[in-house]
């Protein structure tokens, strides 16, 4: 093998050319030239929903010369969840994920804080929802972003024929479209009537027992609806009190009028319960009269989307916010602030809602009266009050005000439908308070 | 530089030349070829079971933000758990009522197939293990229609005969009945599979011979078939109760671990507790129980099949 040797002076030449050439060369503004952002976002149950944030990110991407990736990564068997545990534990993956409700605090250390990005949208867009500052504010310092997409609120979706045949409520006249609620009388009281007198036409309220989301989220309004909590913001143990004991008795009358097979049900089933007919009422947020739209379309224009009923401490609505969270370790931070601000915006958030049928909800004051939800039918304005546009509701998620972290594991565990249908099957009200006692203490561990 | 390599291995085979023909010898040597062979597979192991495992440990040792190291007391704040000992409780139930079951229909239906002659054979015992060859998160799916609350095929059906609907996945004791009836209909054709080729091995001569002494059916069965087949026996056993107590897949898709946390078993739970509930360490140390519960199982069956071996 020849070697040719590189003689001091040639070696002195070279490098004296390259450097003049370097500094005397034009800059090149590349396509790309504000570097690359990989973005993780939830796979959208309805279809064609995703090319508005395709759309979005794109024309963002071009604007400010970022490479922009993205992934749609489905909720399904917690793809999400998973994701996000390996991508703080190795580290490194998207420089935006998006993440399910109690993710910003599950994940804290991992997360960028974004105080500089949401006083600016609070500002722009209004005031957010106590739950959304719950779940995305550690400390005063925002943990993440509310993200329009998969944000929902799940409440009553009522069939207006089955209602007012058997429970002789007019569910139109109650709420109606494009004018305030006369939801005065609609009680926790009237919903159990309600419930009773639709199983005993052969059409019970569609409410699950299991331990998904929808299931914890409605028993979750329901014992706020009562001023039951479990652990206070303190992080103190509060199961004993009247409040829970309220809140088991009228949940134990309600699952006696239930479907039996409630408690395996998963957050398909109510779904499936109101498209089959079955059922007067679900709870849940739009996708079910969708799909009615779709397959059952006799069931779909009898459908409305209406408010939680009140009890004696107020009027709550289970709200399941998504965050976009910007995590510390990523390489791009700034670029990713400035898509967040980008996707935030007014016009983002209105293409957003349209692109779902209404079923994304902005956590923002000043973004619910959209034409989306008044228009979108049949039967017309059956949306209008979904996204509670006369702020009658409390915006709540279950297990709240507990701290955070404390909470996640009463909701995951599914500790409240747990204890109501102990009590329902015939234990007795204290052990059940006892199990769940002991539960909660477990849960403290830190 | 490479020239100089060379050099110093003329030099080195030159000062040595015994070492050289000891490492001719260990080459030539069939273990030595043979632990080439496997190495890419023992190096794939190392990567992603040992690794794994190792991993699992580490973080079974952390407390719950991940942040220091507690030693043991993840443990031993699971052990003052009801819900882990009922998980506990419950993965036992599920095993071995699952295993009981596959192992007996296993048994029975490869002595039909046994008996089947020729080619009618073969198609039999195609159709049979197709339950094992569906890949279980898929035909689980299937299951969970047929168990469907709207519309469950079972119960439509038993409402012709006046029966029901019943609950199947709603009622502690119809989705605990549920869930091993799907892993019963999934993992008997691997018993079927394996008694079928054990049946095989056993000489036509012998029961010829009972059958010349007055041996009736049953006592060809205790005294050829089940000796004959011991070892069959205790293996898959084993095999089957590893997979058994670890699954997942079908207890996830079909019941979550519910009603009332009845169907959990130590996959789900630590699935549950780690991922859902961000308690990684805790998850760890849940899944990590299986571990001495499938090593006493395994002692005590292995070393039953290393005295039978001997007694062979």
């Amino acid at each position: 093998m020849s070697r040719k040797t590189l003689t001091r002076r040639q070696f002195v030449a070279a490098t004296a050319m390259s450097s003049a050439a370097l500094i005397t060369a034009p800059y090149v503004r590349g396509a790309y030239a504000a570097g690359k952002l990989s973005i993780g976002f939830w796979d959208h149950w309805v279809p064609g929903a995703n090319d508005a944030s395709t759309a979005l990110v794109k024309e963002w991407g071009e604007k400010e010369k970022v490479e922009v990736s993205i992934d749609y990564i489905t909720s399904n068997n917690k793809k999400i969840e998973l994701t996000a545990a390996a991508e703080a534990q190795a580290k490194s993956g998207h420089d935006i994920l998006q993440m399910p409700s109690w993710w910003p605090h599950a994940y804290s250390e991992n997360l960028e804080p974004l105080n500089d990005v949401m006083e600016p949208l609070i500002k722009q867009n209004g005031e957010v929802n106590g739950t959304v500052k719950y779940l995305g504010q550690s400390g005063g310092k925002w943990l993440a972003v509310p993200a329009t997409p998969g944000s929902q609120i799940k409440g009553p979706c009522s069939r207006i024929d089955l209602m007012k045949k058997h429970a002789g409520i007019d569910v139109q006249e109650m709420y109606p479209a494009g004018s305030p609620p006369k939801a005065d009388n609609w009680t926790m009281e009237t919903f159990l009537k309600a419930a009773e007198a639709c199983h005993k036409a052969g059409f019970p309220f569609g409410i699950g027992l299991g331990e998904t989301t929808d299931s914890v989220d409605t028993a979750g309004a329901i014992f706020q609806s009562f001023g039951a909590e479990l652990v206070n913001a303190k992080g103190d143990i509060t199961v004993k009190t009247d409040a829970v004991r309220q809140a088991l008795e009228f949940y134990k009358k309600l699952i006696a009028v239930l479907p039996t097979d409630a408690p395996s049900w998963d957050d398909a089933s109510n779904n499936k319960w109101l498209i089959s007919g079955r059922g007067a009422m679900i709870l849940n947020p739009p996708s079910a009269w969708a799909v009615a739209k779709r397959d059952a379309p006799q069931v779909a224009e009898q459908c409305w989307t209406h408010g939680f009923p009140s009890g004696p401490k107020g009027r709550f609505a289970p709200f399941l916010p998504y965050f976009w969270g910007v995590w510390a370790f990523g390489k791009n931070k700034e670029a990713a602030k400035s898509l967040l601000v980008h996707l935030s915006s007014p016009a983002a958030i209105e293409k957003f809602v349209a692109a779902s049928g209404g079923y994304d909800l902005p956590a923002y004051a000043n973004m619910t009266k959209f034409k989306t939800w008044a228009e979108e039918g049949p039967p017309k304005g059956t949306l209008f009050h979904y996204p509670d546009p006369y702020k009658q509701q409390t915006m709540s998620i279950a297990a709240s005000p507990a701290p955070p972290k404390i909470a996640q594991q009463i909701y995951f565990q599914a500790t409240l439908t747990k204890m109501a249908l102990r009590f329902a099957q015939g234990e007795k009200l204290e052990t059940a308070l006892a199990w769940a006692e002991g539960e909660c203490e477990g849960f403290m561990r830190t | 530089m490479a020239d100089v390599v060379v050099e110093q291995g003329r030099l080195a085979r030159a000062a040595s030349p015994r070492k050289r023909t000891s490492l001719r010898n260990a080459m030539g040597r069939k273990s030595t070829v043979a632990f080439f062979l496997t190495l890419p597979l023992i190096l794939l192991i190392a990567l992603l079971v040992l690794y794994p495992a190792f991993y699992s440990v580490y973080l079974a040792t952390l407390n719950k933000a991940m942040t220091k190291f507690v030693g043991l007391s993840n443990f031993t704040f699971l052990f003052k758990r009801e819900t882990f000992w009922m998980v506990v409780r419950q993965s036992c139930i599920f095993a071995i009522t699952a295993v009981v079951f596959k192992a007996l229909i296993g048994f029975i239906v490869a002595h039909f197939v046994h008996n089947i002659p020729g080619k009618k054979q073969r198609k039999w015992r195609g159709m049979l293990l197709v339950p094992w060859v569906i890949p279980p998160a898929m035909s689980t799916l299937a299951w969970l229609w047929l168990f469907d609350p709207s519309y469950s095929a079972f119960n439509y059906t038993l409402s012709f005969f006046g029966i029901g609907p019943i609950p199947w996945l709603g009622d502690t004791f119809w989705a605990r009945f549920s869930v091993i009836l799907v892993n019963v209909w999934y993992g008997a054709p691997f018993f079927l599979i394996m008694y079928l080729a054990a049946l095989k091995s056993v000489p036509d001569q012998l029961y010829e011979a009972a059958a010349i002494d007055g041996a009736n059916w049953w006592q060809k069965i205790w005294h050829i078939t089940l000796p004959m087949m011991r070892n069959i026996i205790a293996i898959t056993t084993l095999f089957s109760l590893i997979v058994t107590f670890a699954n997942f897949d079908i207890v996830r898709i079909l019941t979550s671990g519910g009603p009332l946390d009845r169907t959990h078993l130590f996959a789900t739970w630590a699935f549950q507790v780690g991922i859902q509930s961000s308690d990684i360490p805790l998850g760890a140390c849940v899944s990590l129980f299986m571990v001495p519960i499938l090593a006493v199982a395994a002692v005590f069956i292995l070393r039953d099949v290393n005295k039978r071996g001997n007694e062979a």
